[in-house]
């Protein structure tokens, strides 16, 4: 079986004044289908094209991106895509701004079925109640609540997440990767996550792929094996020797992709 | 309800004393300066000619705004979505505008002889349009790209972009711009009443009074004036609450 993200080898430079600059070269990303890839790298390493890659936005110079065994040239309507900066229309209801990729993907769809659908995914990252509110009422974490809804909203194949929690405060980010959880159990999506937390990597990713310093290439693919095996995560696993170990391990690879070489032995 | 009324009633009634007393205790002739108790005599005698004034100055000026409005916001989203346009347009326009539009009076009144409405719509058009341009323009040339690619992901076209995102997101820079397009496109209006003289609007009237040596009534023009700004300015303000409110948090 073919995974549903299949990035094969790809290579791409972005045209500046100054002559190109390639950002990555030789990235190869697989995630089978339903399973959280979390990928991580030094700062500035092209992860954020690899986000525009796999939603179609843009086209790699060489090298193949496939999603459900379809080469990716344009824009599908089967992602969804969350940033940093939760994106609220600020003109719409939160109800609204979670409604908007129906818009798109579904203009037959019947108003009340869209609501109830936004609804659903409304009260599952706890924001009942709050449906009619503008974005300008609610906090940090709870619009970015609202974006991870409207992301997901049309049942995409893929989640895409460039570093969605990154502008929160620590508990906030801690509350919203048991939303995730949460969200998976109830709705199957692949994602892809970027971050440069690695915490937030072992926790949510399946598997965390560690790429090197600009040009990105696929440095490192940790498997993660979870303490206390597959199942709904509990948060204490991550001061558990065993989750300790994976982030030395990534630690290390995050060393080597910001040439600095591994720490001794630990 | 009484921050919103009378707190600007009381403000205006004192300014009004203010101007009382000071030509009072300078002791001025009203040819150096009407004091406001010199008005009402004059809009009783000549109340109706300030009606038709009014009416002339006001549709013109509304006339241009409108113009204003459809062309600063067209010339707004060709320099909002070209990098080339905008190179190419912005040297124009800030040359253009920099021009003083007195010296554009004579101008259009020998490009258009005898069309003194149509004058006077084109110079009210053309004094208060650029505002709008270049807030619309720069409304849209800075969307963030993450609002686009939300909707680019799906798959969705320029034009609903545009009309999703795009569009509603410039309106708060749009209502402010055309606050001060309003009061601009008065000042137009009023040139070419004035400066072209063609016995139509408060600008006409404004000139009988100075030919005459009436000079309450020449206060009393200006006064007017200021009353058509701010019926104006708080039509648009009314539109902004409607169409833009939601960017008004209360603060």
């Amino acid at each position: 079986m073919t995974d549903l993200i299949e990035i094969r080898d790809v290579r791409h430079a972005y045209q500046t004044p100054k002559g190109p600059l390639p950002v990555l070269d030789g990235l190869n990303v697989n995630v089978p289908e339903g399973e959280f890839a979390a990928v991580v790298g030094p700062s500035g390493c092209g992860k954020s094209t690899l986000t525009r890659l796999v939603a179609g936005l843009m086209t790699p110079d060489s090298g193949e991106v496939w999603l459900h065994g379809e080469r990716v040239k344009s824009p599908r309507k089967t992602v969804g895509m969350a940033f940093q900066n939760p994106v609220m229309l600020e003109w719409r209801t939160i109800l609204d701004n979670v409604i908007l990729p129906l818009e798109i993907v579904a203009p037959r769809m019947p108003r009340a079925e869209r609501i109830a659908r936004a609804e659903e995914l409304l009260e599952l990252v706890g924001l009942k109640g709050f449906e009619n509110k503008r974005p300008s009422e609610l906090s940090g974490g709870m619009r970015q609540r609202a974006s991870l809804c409207r992301a997901i909203v049309h049942k995409p194949d893929v989640l895409i997440m460039d570093e969605p929690f990154g502008a929160l405060d620590a508990f906030t980010r801690e509350d919203l990767w048991q939303t995730m959880h949460a969200l998976r159990d109830k709705e199957p999506f692949t994602a892809v996550l970027i971050t440069h937390d690695l915490r937030e990597s072992v926790y949510l990713g399946d598997q965390v792929f560690v790429l090197s310093g600009r040009p990105a290439r696929t440095q490192y693919v940790m498997d993660v094996q979870w303490p206390g095996g597959p199942g709904l995560r509990e948060l204490d696993g991550l001061y558990t020797p065993e989750c300790a170990e994976m982030l030395h391990i990534l630690r290390d690879q995050i060393r080597i992709a910001q040439g600095r070489g591994p720490v001794e032995a630990h | 309800m009484f921050r919103k009324i009378a707190i600007p009633v009381l403000a205006i009634i004192a300014f009004l004393i203010l101007w009382e007393a000071l030509v009072r205790v300078n002791n001025w002739p009203d040819y150096v300066m009407a004091s406001p108790s010199d008005l009402p005599q004059a809009y009783a005698k000549f109340w109706n000619l300030f009606l038709i004034g009014s009416w002339q100055t006001l549709w013109r000026t509304v006339a241009g705004l409108l113009l204003a409005t459809f062309f600063g916001t067209a010339l707004g989203m060709v320099m909002g979505f070209s990098r080339t346009a905008r190179d190419a347009l912005y040297p124009l326009l800030v040359g253009f505008n920099a021009i003083p539009k007195a010296t554009l009076v004579p101008v259009l009144a020998l490009l258009f002889i005898g069309e003194h409405d149509f004058n006077t719509v084109l110079m009210a058009f053309l004094i208060s349009f650029f505002p709008i341009a270049v807030s619309v323009g720069i409304g849209l040339s800075t969307l963030e790209p993450e609002y686009r690619d939300i909707l680019r992901s799906l798959g969705a076209s320029k034009i609903t972009i545009f009309r999703k995102i795009a569009l509603p997101k410039t309106l708060p820079e749009f209502f402010g711009a055309l606050k001060v397009s309003v009061t601009l496109a008065f000042i137009g209006t009023n040139l070419v009443e004035i400066i072209s003289p063609h016995g139509r609007g408060l600008g006409a009237l404004f000139l009988s009074g100075q030919t005459n040596s009436n000079y309450p009534l020449m206060f009393a023009v200006l006064i007017a004036l200021a009353v058509l700004g701010i019926v104006l300015y708080y039509a648009v303000v009314a539109l902004e609450k409607i169409f833009a409110g939601w960017a008004d948090t209360g603060a």
